[in-house]
């Protein structure tokens, strides 16, 4: 066979532009970016829709994707989201937030856009870290996990806190249409989480409430790892304490099934 | 113009910001300010426009964020304590460059202090109360009528510069009811090419930002925004003047202050004593020049705050030469009181500064330490 026979089946997105990625060896950022933008082509939403890039490593989308885009303040992503989909309902608007943006500081705003039922759809990146500021304790990072600032490992027992599931909390709020938890560290999972986005983005498209999709990604560099080792790592320490599956479906609470 | 109608301050903020084309309200609850969110909660959306309850002021500016990014006229209100959480939001509002409108109905302080009227925010409105270098337009109104026209206008100056206006006004200005005459003028904001959301149709994407890692381009965009800094001062400058002409002391004061000096000063003069006043109507750009050039006649100014006085460093900024700086200042929810203004006038004009006044909060030949 020769190059005029062959067919292209898969490729860059054309929303990305022909720019080296920020991100560093082994991130999950690049993989759930792939995902979400291969659905915005799908949708054929790229004409009208507003990216919202949080503070952490993937505000650094705005410096590659050929969408509308927002920066906000750390953690405030969905009041601002709110603030454009108030005034343009027609409008697509994708919140992509860190877990430090969004279950730490951003804990208010994030809890009460959900409440309300606004019409944006959620992307909460889950590394348990702190990426950008250089491995800080997040408030995902896991009981004996280490990181900069407690680099003998989280101790709940030391008043560290406890590894917050976002899901779970989110369960309980009447304005939840769809939550999920996925992860990326198979090509399996990978589908599932683009699945499991696909139905987020149909509850904005239908007018129908809040959904938000949480995905479990590595970051190797601050967890200290190699990527294989974190993907492992995302296996067999994170999925047990964050469990896959569907929390939330139509408006009504699920049992989690992987 | 329309017939005149008896309103409350903040009400009549709310009314004039609706007749000014606000798409977008959001706020938090917090006295004195509240008959403002109340008044926006049910005429917006009778008028088909965004209303919202925020979780808290941080949020109520963010969503002003994000509206204004999405092209909206839009707006938030507060006091003291919440305008202090809505810092990061401002400066952030200055850094991505949205038009956008706050009012802060002043109340006493620090800390949750109490809900009388009070003009200890000067600093944070007119120095930066966030983090960055910025300035925005102040505006203090001095009655209800201002009040509205003010608001009216604040919009068309927040567009103009894509840069947020506040409006500064205090317990008494928000609390009080006066009659009010609305101005029939129709709003025209302007075409925003740079907002968000909306079909493209071909557009370019658009960009929201205040971040940028690459070296110089920060330092880029406060130079423009330096620039912007410099066309208001030149276009936005309001004060007025009584008896300037032949003033021997001139009083200083802004907002409801600026009332109760104004009746100082008919009484001084109707006792021979010759006063007169300055009343900044925008406390920045603050009117430097014009305080200067009165310094080179009236050698006795007093400046009225109710603080521990803060503009009083912006008169003394302004070059008085020779001229000597008296204050009254009342903090923490305190009214400046007619007798105790005409005291130290008397002590100044009449008794030639011999012995000595008791005055509360009266400092003399005000310094900067």
């Amino acid at each position: 066979m020769n190059d005029k026979d062959m067919i292209k089946v898969a490729g860059r997105s054309s929303l990305w532009d022909d720019k080296p990625s920020p991100y560093c060896p082994g991130c999950g950022h690049g993989v759930v970016h792939r995902v979400v933008c291969e659905l915005i082509e799908e949708y054929k939403l790229a004409d009208n829709c507003v990216f919202m890039a949080p503070v952490g490593c993937s505000i650094l989308a705005y410096t590659f994707l050929g969408l509308d885009m927002c920066q906000s303040a750390h953690g405030r992503t969905p009041a601002v989201a709110t603030g454009i989909k108030r005034s343009l309902p027609d409008t697509f608007v994708l919140a992509y937030q860190g877990d430090g943006d969004l279950a730490s500081i951003g804990m208010a705003e994030i809890i009460h856009a959900a409440n309300r039922g606004e019409h944006i759809t959620t992307i909460f990146v889950n590394n348990a870290i702190y990426g950008m500021t250089g491995g800080q304790m997040a408030p995902t990072t896991l009981e004996g996990q280490t990181a900069s600032t407690c680099m003998d490992g989280r101790d709940a027992s030391a008043g560290m806190g406890y590894p917050i599931r976002i899901c779970e909390l989110l369960q309980s709020l009447d304005g939840v249409t769809y939550l999920a938890r996925t992860t990326v560290h198979t090509p399996a999972n990978v589908i599932k989480t683009k699945k499991a986005i696909k139905n987020a983005f149909e509850v904005q498209l239908n007018r129908k409430g809040f959904s938000l999709v949480e995905v479990l990604t590595s970051c190797p560099i601050n967890w200290g790892m190699q990527p294989l080792e974190a993907l492992d790592f995302i296996d067999q320490k994170m999925v047990p304490q964050y469990p896959l599956g569907e929390f939330k479906v139509d408006g009504k609470s699920a049992a989690p099934q992987a | 113009m329309g017939e005149p109608v008896f309103m409350k301050g903040n009400e009549a903020i709310a009314e004039a910001a609706i007749r000014a084309g606000l798409n977008s309200y959001f706020g938090y609850p917090i006295t004195p300010q509240n008959e403002l969110i109340a008044y926006m909660s049910v005429h917006m959306p009778a008028k088909g426009r965004t209303f919202i309850q925020a979780e808290s002021e941080i949020a109520a500016i963010n969503m002003v964020y994000g509206a204004a990014a999405a092209g909206m006229r839009s707006m938030t209100s507060s006091s003291g304590p919440g305008i202090s959480l809505k810092q990061e939001g401002i400066s952030y509002l200055v850094g991505a460059q949205l038009p956008a409108v706050i009012v802060n109905i002043m109340r006493g302080g620090p800390g949750l202090g109490n809900i009388a009227p009070s003009q200890a925010d000067y600093f944070q409105a007119c120095k930066g109360g966030g983090h960055g270098d910025y300035h925005m337009v102040v505006y203090a109104p001095a009655s209800v009528q201002e009040a509205t026209e003010v608001t009216f206008k604040a919009f068309d100056v927040a567009d103009r510069y894509r840069n947020p206006v506040l409006i500064l006004g205090d317990a008494v200005i928000g609390q009080m009811m006066e009659p009010v005459v609305f101005s029939d003028a129709t709003p025209s904001p302007p075409p925003k090419p740079w907002a968000l959301g909306g079909v493209r149709n071909g557009r370019k994407p658009n960009m929201i930002n205040s971040l940028s890692l690459e070296t110089g381009v920060v330092e880029e965009w406060n130079w423009i925004f330096k620039a912007k800094f410099e066309e208001m001062k030149k276009n936005e400058l309001m004060y007025e003047t009584f008896h300037a002409e032949d003033a021997e002391l001139m009083l200083v004061a802004y907002g409801i202050t600026s009332r109760i000096c104004k009746q100082v000063m008919q009484q001084a003069r109707a006792r021979g004593l010759k006063v007169g006043l300055i009343r900044p109507i925008t406390l920045w750009p603050f009117p430097y020049q014009a305080i200067a050039q009165f310094a080179a006649k009236t050698k006795e100014f007093l400046v009225v705050e109710m603080s521990l006085g803060q503009m009083i460093e912006d008169v003394k900024l302004s070059g008085l030469g020779d001229a000597a700086l008296h204050f009254h200042g009342r903090p923490g929810g305190g009214i400046p009181q007619e007798r105790d203004i005409m005291e130290i006038i008397d002590h100044v004009l009449v008794n030639k500064r011999a012995g000595h006044i008791a005055t509360r909060g009266t400092v003399i030949d005000w310094q900067i330490s």
